[in-house]
């Protein structure tokens, strides 16, 4: 069984390896089979390791595969080991990114068919699967850290895939290096880690912590003091790093424009998995961040800001997958805030449901991009619900479930996170009205994407046509099962954040009126995008010119464009940093040491001139030197 | 006979130098840059036939038939140089020899 | 007495291939590959060989020969190896034989003298990685410089000359306080046991004084850090990597810079530990300097070769910092750094050979969208760039990342500086690989042929080895 843990990367790995060396000179069909395969194979092995995992005693498998360094400091030596370690949150992780993965394979193998670089996206995809199994298997923090970088990596391959337009590969570009700035304050994070707890382990780590503070609780609160103040700092350094990769503010801005990549991508990279791993960061230091509840604190504050921001942000888009991008963000924010909450479990499950539902949606939005010819503007659209009756039940069953509708997966999941935020000592009733506020915001901005896709009259001309095979429908309609009924599967962690500590638990009492308010939000959101959204749904009576238009009012460009926080790094970030490499082109430390060579180039010319081959200057200035010369010794 | 004082023996010497010497460096004909030289060659004459006719000696004018001497040597190869730079250059412009200028 | 002969097998088949290509035309690179790979072997069964006979594992150095040279002032033709020159040894070899494989079609101008340059400077950085008389090591350290300038100003593009000159007289000025240093100390040793030595071993053996040592370890010092290259004499490295023709700018980045790493450990912080310790705040100021700058310099330039000279002067960095930190791990870090370095540096400047090769030029606003036309060459070119900017799996990763943890428990501030660099070595890896391989195709060009996947498949593969498997490196002690 150990050696299935160990193998499980591989299967992707192989393909990749495949699919590259061969590339072109594979049909559709092998390469499809081969990528695909592969990911069914990960299924498979994974589906069994959760079988061996819940029948094993302390829940946990690990497995060694190699030695790969040491790292010493005063304390002594810790051996950092390509190593696997499977508990329930990794169990819950594998199982999102196998079975989302294998099912947006499946759907990729046949939207992307038609490209001429097929195989190299199936590539591509399978490699980020390779880097995210090593990321979520991790038993210590570098190798985390090398599957964090590899689905990076993969992201910004796939974002720029279509390579050959310019905005795409400076999205990509933008998607690299602003999350490279969140994982370089995670590299500190590991810095000050090693060097405050002789390890980077993350099962050590949590243990090394939890026993230090709770002598502190003991005794010597002298050395402990220090102590506290670096636990503080590592956990705002990781929570750097998972801001980064989770697209939470103030490190929000390159995943709206991530959408530049294929929409494959989009459901599987920046809505399913790669984006919530900072919340599993998270979740997996939990040991540490409940040390320091302020972080706690910020990290519950970052989530509900970043769920209202990309709420409202939302609401102004026109471009259908951008309004699935704001509206990941916003969900990330919620699981952020139950983290920041001390909800683990609901975090964790938000973000399983989440995967499923937003995956969903995302497919089915590529499906009617695809089918309208790759239009992706909403206001280009309209009046789909009679020419495209299957992607639209799909994408209302996505949309339910994001509005979290009572029964719907996102319903459990939502609520869980919702139910706790009032009572915690981390978070508060503050908390608890701004994600009832992002509940009432999703509700509308999923309203309006509705009226404005499916409902009202067609604003395009050209035919439908959407893909009709079996196997991309079934995949998109076990993905909406999952969605619906996926808030139905026991999640159980309680054996991985059973916690050594007690956080003492703020005696606050819930008012009873909590649940029912919960609850009815996204219906009063529906109510009030029914009427006021109304130009949207109907069709424009007989005989009148109705064209809508997306606003052109300053507030709503602004927040269309992402609150201005693009042109505020442009200003502050970007600019400075181009105009310093522009104005220091030729290295100002050259040019001091090349006075030198000027210093001396002076010299030359000045005694080149008197050196100017014309006798009659050397005669004269030989008479002048006579005369000078008799001159003084006359005197 | 009245005899010359040996200072306005060489102040004329002198001032043939000078004129010569001036004639050297303000002329551009290459001619006349060598009859300049003559000219400097004479004052010189001049200052030892003087020198000698003052100490009663015949070195003097021993010096100047060496330098007679000389300066027809040195007309010679001068001339025969001339000639060349004429066919050369169809000029006689010193200036157009500046090849060595640094 | 087996490396004395490699050196000098070097040096013998240099002078053969030069009038061998007179007489058959293209036999000077063959000469060349087959001595080279053959030479390698041997190195390789001299030091197993010695390993097993002696039952040593070269942690310390291994004094191979020591024979009197010239008498009156006891200086000695003195040769050892150990764990790090071994290492930095077989890095040699690897990249001579890739040197050799870059230049096959390039060079078209006499061929013969070239590899002859070529055997030389090789047999010259061998030299200097086994002296340990230093008077020696001064004469070594010479003869890799002269055909180096020869290769740069023969072979190079088309400012080759001024490169050259700037390039020599950098070093040849740098050299010269190394020279009177190395005659200071040797003088010391005179006024101290009453006997001239410029034996590595005596020298160890001194009792300096601080006031005075300060002094001799600057003289060293400056040599190496022109040689790294470091902030503020850093800029003949941009000049002569991009005038140098491809085998230049590999064997420069590769191996030659890595002698001023070399030294600084040998020379400064070994023969001076007091002076250095005093002088480390110094030393690592630069370093940071060097890695901040060197990152914000590369994202500047326009030109490939350029852009990834200025790489070369950040990673550098990064080892002189780790070296400055007098931390076992940060010296193990420097070390795998300096390998890592080698190889991604040598990788990136063949694939900018290969480019030249194509389309004539090095501007990257020539380049664009070669992944349509060379998309084998775009994998290679994004796993170099991938390496350049520490991508964990290839080898620069262990190396950055062993350097920081060390450099952090000694000088938290530095450590996160340095860390800073990481983003700007992400940046100009972006660009570099976007504006070259990404964007609408400007032209066609031929993906790479065979030979072209020998070099970058076995400099890929390397680099994954050490990535992934650092042990291969991290087992030995290099001297701590």
């Amino acid at each position: 069984m150990i050696v299935l843990l160990a193998s499980l990367p591989f299967y992707p790995l192989v393909s990749f390896l495949v699919l590259i060396a061969f590339g072109k000179k594979l049909s559709w069909q092998l390469a499809a089979i081969i990528s695909v395969s592969s990911i069914a194979l990960t299924v498979l092995v994974s589906a069994i390791l959760l079988f061996e995992l819940s029948a094993s005693q302390n829940q946990v498998l690990t497995v060694n595969l190699w030695h790969w360094f040491d790292l010493t400091n005063q304390m002594g030596t810790s051996e950092v080991n390509m190593r696997f370690y499977l508990d329930g949150l990794s169990a819950v992780m594998i199982s999102v990114v196998t079975g989302v993965g294998f099912l947006i394979h499946l759907f990729a193998a046949i939207y992307m068919k038609t490209d001429a670089n097929f195989s190299r996206f199936m590539a591509y995809m399978n490699l980020f699967i390779v880097a995210m199994l090593i990321l979520v298997l991790a038993d210590n923090l570098v190798l985390l850290y090398l599957g964090w970088e590899g689905v990076g990596l993969c992201s910004f391959l796939l974002i720029g895939f279509w390579y050959q337009e310019k905005s795409n590969i400076l999205a990509a570009r933008k998607a690299f290096i602003v999350t490279r700035i969140g994982d370089t304050s995670m590299v500190i994070g590991l810095l000050l880690l090693f060097n405050t707890f002789g390890e980077l382990n993350i099962k050590a780590v949590t243990t090394l912590a939890q026993q230090g503070h709770n002598l502190a609780a003991g005794s010597s609160p002298v050395s402990s003091a220090e102590q506290a103040n670096d636990i503080y700092w590592i956990a705002l350094l990781l929570l750097g790093g998972a801001v980064g990769k989770s697209a939470q503010l103030p490190l929000q801005t390159w995943l709206p424009d991530a959408m530049a990549g294929p929409t494959p991508v989009s459901a599987l990279i920046h809505a399913a998995t790669m984006v919530t791993v900072g919340v599993y960061l998270i979740a997996r230091m939990h040991g540490i961040f409940l040390l320091v509840p302020e972080v706690m604190n910020y990290v519950a504050w970052l989530g509900a800001s970043t769920l209202l921001l990309a709420g409202v942000a939302a609401l102004a888009q026109t471009d259908i997958k951008r309004v699935l991008a704001y509206s990941t963000m916003s969900q990330i924010g919620y699981m952020m805030l139950a983290l920041g909450a001390g909800a683990w479990s609901a975090g964790v499950f938000h973000l399983m449901t989440h995967a499923f539902f937003k995956a969903l949606l995302f497919l089915t939005a590529g499906a009617v991009i695809y089918a309208l010819h790759h239009q992706q503007n909403l206001f280009k659209m309209g009046g789909l619900f009679k020419k495209l009756p299957f992607e639209t039940s799909l994408f209302v069953v996505g949309l339910i479930c994001l509005m979290a509708l009572p029964g719907t997966s996102g319903f459990f999941s939502k609520e869980a996170i919702i139910a706790q935020l009032w009572s915690s000592s981390t978070a508060g009733p503050m908390l608890w009205w701004c994600a009832i506020l992002g509940a009432l915001l999703t509700s509308i901005y999923s309203c309006r994407l509705f009226f404005l896709a499916f409902l009202g009259t067609a604003r395009f001309s050209e035919n439908t046509h959407p893909e009709k095979s079996t196997l991309l429908r079934s995949a998109l309609i076990v993905l909406a099962l999952l969605s619906l009924f996926g808030g139905l599967i026991p999640l159980d962690l309680t054996l991985v954040f059973s916690t050594v500590i007690q956080t003492p638990l703020a005696q606050l009492i819930e008012p009873t009126w909590l649940h029912t308010v919960a609850i009815i939000t996204p219906f009063i959101g529906i109510l009030f995008s029914w009427f006021y959204f109304k130009n949207y749904r109907l069709s424009p009576l007989k005989g009148t010119k109705h064209n809508i238009q997306p606003s052109k009012g300053k507030f709503v460009v602004f927040c269309r464009q992402g609150l201005g926080f693009d042109a505020c790094y442009n200003a502050l970030l970007v600019k400075p940093y181009q105009w310093l490499a522009q104005i220091n082109k030729h290295d100002i430390f050259d040019q001091i040491i090349m006075l030198n060579a000027g210093y001396v180039n002076l010299w030359h010319d000045s005694l080149i001139f008197v050196q100017n081959g014309s006798l009659r200057w050397y005669l004269a200035a030989f008479g002048l030197a006579i005369m000078l010369l008799l001159g003084v010794s006359l005197l | 006979m009245t005899v010359i004082p040996l200072f306005h023996v060489l102040i004329l010497s002198t001032l043939l130098f000078a004129i010569g010497f001036i004639g050297v460096v303000a002329r551009k004909n290459t001619l006349f840059i060598l009859m300049s030289l003559e000219i400097m060659l004479n004052a010189v004459g001049v200052a030892f036939i003087g020198a000698g006719s003052v100490w009663q000696q015949a070195d003097g004018q021993v010096m100047f038939l060496l330098i007679l001497t000389l300066a027809a040597a040195e007309v010679a190869v001068g001339l025969a140089l001339l000639i060349r730079m004429q066919k050369k250059y169809r000029s006689l412009d010193i200036d157009l020899l500046n090849q060595m200028k640094g | 007495m087996t490396l004395s002969l490699i050196m000098l097998a070097l040096l013998i088949t240099g002078a053969l291939a030069w009038r061998a290509e007179r007489y058959w035309q293209g036999s000077a690179k063959w000469l060349a590959l087959m001595s080279l790979a053959l030479l390698a072997i041997t190195f390789a069964g001299f030091v197993i060989n010695y390993a097993i006979s002696h039952n040593n594992d070269f942690a310390q150095l291994q004094v191979l020969s020591r024979i009197n040279w010239i008498k009156t002032f006891n200086i000695q033709y003195s040769i050892a190896l150990d764990q790090l020159s071994i290492v930095l040894i077989a890095l040699t070899w690897l990249l001579a034989i890739i040197c050799v494989l870059v230049s096959w079609r390039e060079i078209k101008r006499h061929v013969g003298f070239y590899y002859f340059n070529l055997l030389l400077t090789i047999a010259g950085i061998i030299g200097v990685f086994v002296a340990v008389d230093m008077f020696l090591f001064f004469f070594f350290w010479e003869v890799m410089l002269l055909p180096m300038t020869a290769i740069i100003a023969i072979w190079g593009h088309e400012k080759r000359y001024f490169a050259a000159l700037k390039f020599f007289i950098f070093t040849q000025v740098s050299s010269l306080l190394m020279l009177v240093a190395i005659i200071a100390t040797g003088y010391f040793h005179l006024l101290q046991t009453g006997q001239l030595s410029f034996y590595y071993l005596d020298w160890l053996l001194l009792d300096i004084p601080l006031e005075i040592s300060q002094y001799l370890m600057l003289g060293f010092f400056i040599a190496f850090a022109v040689k790294l290259p470091s902030v503020p004499v850093h800029s003949w490295l941009p000049d002569a990597h991009t005038q140098a023709p491809t085998a230049g700018s590999v064997l420069l980045a590769g191996v030659l810079l890595k002698t001023g790493a070399y030294g600084l450990i040998r020379f400064v912080i070994f023969l001076f530990p007091q002076a250095s310790v005093q002088f480390a705040p110094i030393a690592a100021t630069l370093a940071v300097v060097s890695i901040v700058y060197g990152a914000k310099m590369a994202f500047a330039q326009q030109d490939f070769k350029r852009l990834v000279a200025y790489s070369s002067i950040s990673h550098m960095g990064f080892v002189m910092l780790a070296l400055f930190a007098f931390n076992s791990m940060a010296y193990q870090g420097a070390i795998v750094t300096m390998v890592a370095h080698g190889l991604s540096s040598a990788a990136l400047f063949a694939m900018a050979g290969m480019i030249y090769q194509r389309i004539h030029s090095r501007d990257l606003a020539d380049m664009g969208g070669f992944w349509q036309s060379a998309p084998r060459m775009g994998g290679f070119a994004l796993a170099f760039a991938g390496a350049a900017f520490g991508l964990p799996g290839l080898a620069n990763f262990i190396g950055e990342f062993l350097s920081l943890v060390g450099v952090f428990q000694v000088m938290p501030e530095f450590a996160i500086i340095a860390a800073l660099g990481l983003i700007g070595s992400a940046i100009y890896g972006m660009v570099l690989f976007q504006a070259s391989f990404q964007g609408a195709p400007k032209r066609e060009i031929i993906d790479l042929q065979s030979r072209e996947l020998i070099i970058c498949g076995s400099l890929l593969l390397m680099l994954l080895a050490i990535g992934l498997y650092p042990m291969l490196l991290l087992k030995f002690s290099f001297g701590v």
